[in-house]
């Protein structure tokens, strides 16, 4: 409260009275207000905490954490999960790593001041995860999911160490690297006699389909934004047609057509698997939001910069290329985020085509023979919704910070 | 400056004529599309008939063989029928859900700015914590958490005998029609019309004379005038009906409905509202801070400063992002397909599960949802249109 005041009597109150006075009581209404939001506040905190350490059986997310981590992924495979969690720390740190020097390496060269992320600005950033991590391992009812997760932070820890130190010649080709990690991460689980992504399930198969849905997504999203600002007549038809269908039907009607109609599109003998079928159901759906997105994006271009790349003599796609696109792209990350956020709340869809993702997972431990009738919904859907927030709310915060950063949607 | 050009005189090279260039793009571009959907509609032809599927549309008329819950739909009639009741489900859900989920989020989006710290915080804490869970299991935990452990209906609870409330069925009091009930619609209509005549008028005479209006006050007195007047000169063609258990096993009277709608209805309602929350907060924030301040200037009071300055602005800017809430709402309630409330999608999964063809299933539900969300979609663009501020 930088409000200053010479009145004598303001000042003998300490600050904490005044802002009490200014936020609380300020009205008859107000005070009565304060009253009720105060009682429910203690009544609800009351009660959560009563629940959470007495009341709440949580038996049940105990013996079967491994089948919300998982799902059905063969046990005696497991360690391959790990192995790739430790190639995804490393790729993340590597990227981390390496934009950070870019970054201070591009403000030297601008003569910015550059204030390198410390660790603080990063548990203030993540600590839900950190929060989620640290329930999940207490309820493992053995030592190495902790030691793993520890090596796991280490290594991407150790990898963003690497990056900041790469040489810059190295650098700049840091990205390979970590794509190159990122296959070897998918390779690790399904190559060499491993486990193809029909046997995966809960929260790793949530956060597979989620990206491999963005992923995949991204492309023909992008070619449908193009298409939908060409001057094309018979192209911008085309592209609004199919973004207004998509974004006309909710997505489990493509998760139906998925299941029981892609099959009879696809030539005779091609019978892909369930989660196949439904990652291409996400990815149509998705691109659909995306180009909208993108279309944002390239509204958000002024018409100068592409007139400017026109009387340099550039041709139209170099315009586009060069000019229009990483602008527009670099706006559409927030909302590229926010696209993120949804498809990974939707997943949970998938539960209703019979996929064994966290909502399946919570039925399925609710019908085993020792849980069975006893309520115990009340106790695994909310952890579930744990599960999603920490995530959503996390990477909402992030889209958040990246828009500030980014300037975007500054007049 | 000027240059010479000879437009026209020399064209250049077909493969470089932007003219001809246009044209083979969208060649290209409609034939590729026109390629893939060719070459589906083969695959589709092929597959439905080796696997001895029909490909039109006489299915509809086959008997559903299936029953739905709380309604008096037979097994015996044909599949149109019921994907007619579950359209007609779907609207239930989105008619009672919408003007909900309005006034629930406006609430909370005001909350939002309150100038009391706790009540922001309550309300950021809503809309924090909703906004972050998949509406689905939002759904599915009101299902068992709320309505399933609700008492059984053999000993329902009947606060102040207005409603029943158990497990499977939930009912509210209603209207009976008794006689000359048609006759009191029309007078009822008569009255609107009528209460809009004096709402013109009175706006009318303001303007002419400057004298105040009340025409709010004299529009809905014209209409409740009507509509008490009639319901006494037409000897009560309405009573109440109270809802009654009988037998421990059925509901009697009053409007019922099924557990599965309050669960979904429910769900989507607070999960929903935490999104036109977040709108309503955003469009009050984005009414220019010069129009409060000169809102202050003119002295108006703090409930002027809100009616006339701030709200119809920010009722502009919330209006397109509202409707598309009310899209995302009534596309969310084929989530209810989880719980078995029988709306169109349901319905649609169930014919699918009693080997009826997929596709055109599939088509008929995408076709429903289409339609609706089309037709919203141009109401959006008119509104867009006269809503938008004339500029320059």
């Amino acid at each position: 409260m930088a409000v200053q005041t010479d009145t004598a009597a303001v000042h003998r109150e300490s600050p904490a009275v005044r802002w009490a006075k200014e936020n609380l009581f300020s009205t008859w209404y107000n005070s009565l207000l304060t009253l009720i939001f105060g009682a429910l506040f203690v009544w609800l905190g009351f009660s959560v905490i009563r629940w959470v350490f007495f009341e709440a059986e949580w038996e049940i997310v105990r013996v079967n954490l491994t089948l919300f981590m998982v799902g059905r992924f063969p046990r005696e495979e497991l360690a391959r999960v790990w192995v790739s969690n430790f190639l995804i720390a490393g790729a993340i740190g590597l990227m981390a790593g390496a934009a950070a020097a870019s970054a201070a390496a591009a403000a030297k060269e601008a003569g910015l001041p550059f204030t390198q992320s410390t660790p603080r600005n990063w548990l203030q950033r993540f600590w839900p995860i950190l929060l989620l991590v640290v329930i999940l391992l207490q309820f493992s009812q053995t030592w190495t999911p902790t030691v793993l997760t520890l090596v796991t932070i280490a290594i991407g820890v150790g990898a963003r160490y690497v990056g900041l130190h790469l040489p810059r010649a190295v650098r700049r080709w840091a990205w390979l690297i970590v794509v190159v990690m990122l296959i070897g991460a998918y390779g690790a689980l399904s190559w060499f006699g491993g486990v193809k992504w029909d046997s995966w399930g809960g929260l790793h198969l949530t956060l597979f389909v989620t990206v491999a849905g963005i992923v995949l997504a991204f492309p023909l999203g992008l070619l449908l934004a193009l298409g939908r600002r060409s001057s094309l007549p018979l192209v911008r038809m085309l592209s609004v047609g199919y973004i207004e269908f998509i974004r006309g039907v909710p997505l489990i009607t493509l998760l139906l057509m998925g299941i029981f109609a892609l099959g009879f599109l696809l030539p005779p003998g091609v019978d892909p698997s369930d989660v196949t079928r439904l990652i291409v159901a996400i990815t149509l759906f998705t691109a659909a939001y995306v180009a909208e997105n993108v279309r944002g994006g390239l509204q958000a271009v002024p018409k100068g910069q592409t007139e400017a790349g026109q009387a340099l003599g550039l041709s139209p796609w170099k315009v586009m290329r060069l000019i229009v696109l990483p602008q527009a792209l670099r706006a559409v990350i927030p909302a590229m985020v926010g696209q993120f956020i949804s498809l990974f709340k939707d997943t949970s869809l998938l539960v209703v085509v019979g996929i064994v993702e966290l909502l399946q997972v919570s039925s399925i431990a609710n019908n085993q023979p020792e849980f069975l009738g006893r309520g115990l919904a009340e106790v695994t859907l909310p952890f579930v919704a744990l599960i999603y927030w920490v995530g959503s709310y996390t990477m909402s915060r992030e889209s958040r910070r990246l828009e500030k950063k980014l300037g975007v949607g500054e007049r | 400056m000027t240059t010479e050009t000879k437009t026209g005189s020399v064209r250049p090279p077909f493969w470089r004529d932007v003219k001809v260039l246009r044209v083979v793009a969208q060649l290209v571009a409609g034939g590729l599309a026109v390629v893939l959907f060719l070459y589906l509609a083969r695959n589709l032809r092929t597959n439905l008939t080796a696997a001895n599927i029909p490909t039109d549309f006489a299915f509809l008329d086959q008997p559903a063989g299936v029953t739905v819950t709380g309604s008096d739909f037979k097994a015996t009639q044909p599949i149109s029928d019921i994907i007619l009741l579950g359209i007609k489900n779907t609207f239930a859900l989105a008619i009672v859900g919408i003007p909900l989920l309005t006034i629930l989020g406006t609430l909370i989006g005001i909350a939002r700015l309150s100038s009391n710290y706790l009540v922001r915080k309550a309300a950021t804490a809503y809309v924090e914590t909703l906004r972050n869970i998949p509406p689905l299991l939002v759904i599915i935990f009101t299902n068992t958490a709320v309505i399933l452990s609700l008492p059984a209906i053999r000993d329902a609870a009947t606060p102040f005998d207005l409603f029943v409330i158990s497990n499977r069925f939930l009912a509210i009091p209603w209207a009976t029609a008794q006689d000359n009930s048609g006759t009191y619609l029309a007078v009822l209509g008569i009255g609107f019309v009528a209460s809009i005549a004096v709402w013109i008028w009175r706006t009318r005479r303001f303007d002419a004379t400057g004298a105040p209006h009340h025409r709010f006050l004299w529009g809905t007195g014209t209409f409740v005038l009507f509509a008490v007047v009639g319901f006494f000169a037409l000897g009560r063609p309405f009573t109440l009906s109270r809802p009654e258990v009988v037998d421990g096993r059925i509901i009697e009277g009053g409007y019922q409905t099924v557990g599965p709608y309050v669960a979904v209805l429910l769900a989507l309602v607070i999960y929903t509202a935490s999104h036109v929350a977040e709108i309503v907060r955003g469009s009050i924030q984005a009414v220019a801070k010069g129009q409060t301040e000169a809102a202050n200037a003119l002295a108006l009071s703090s409930f002027q400063r809100l009616r006339f300055v701030v709200l119809p602005q920010a009722f502009r800017i919330a209006i397109p992002p509202l409707i598309n809430q009310y899209l995302n709402f009534t596309k969310n309630t084929s989530l209810a397909i989880a719980i078995g409330y029988a709306e169109i999608t349901l319905v649609v999964f169930q014919a699918i599960g009693n080997a009826n063809p997929a596709p055109q299933l599939i088509l008929i539900l995408m076709g429903s949802y289409l339609l609706f969300s089309l037709s919203i979609s141009l109401l959006i663009n008119f509104l867009n249109r006269r809503l938008q501020l004339v500029t320059n």
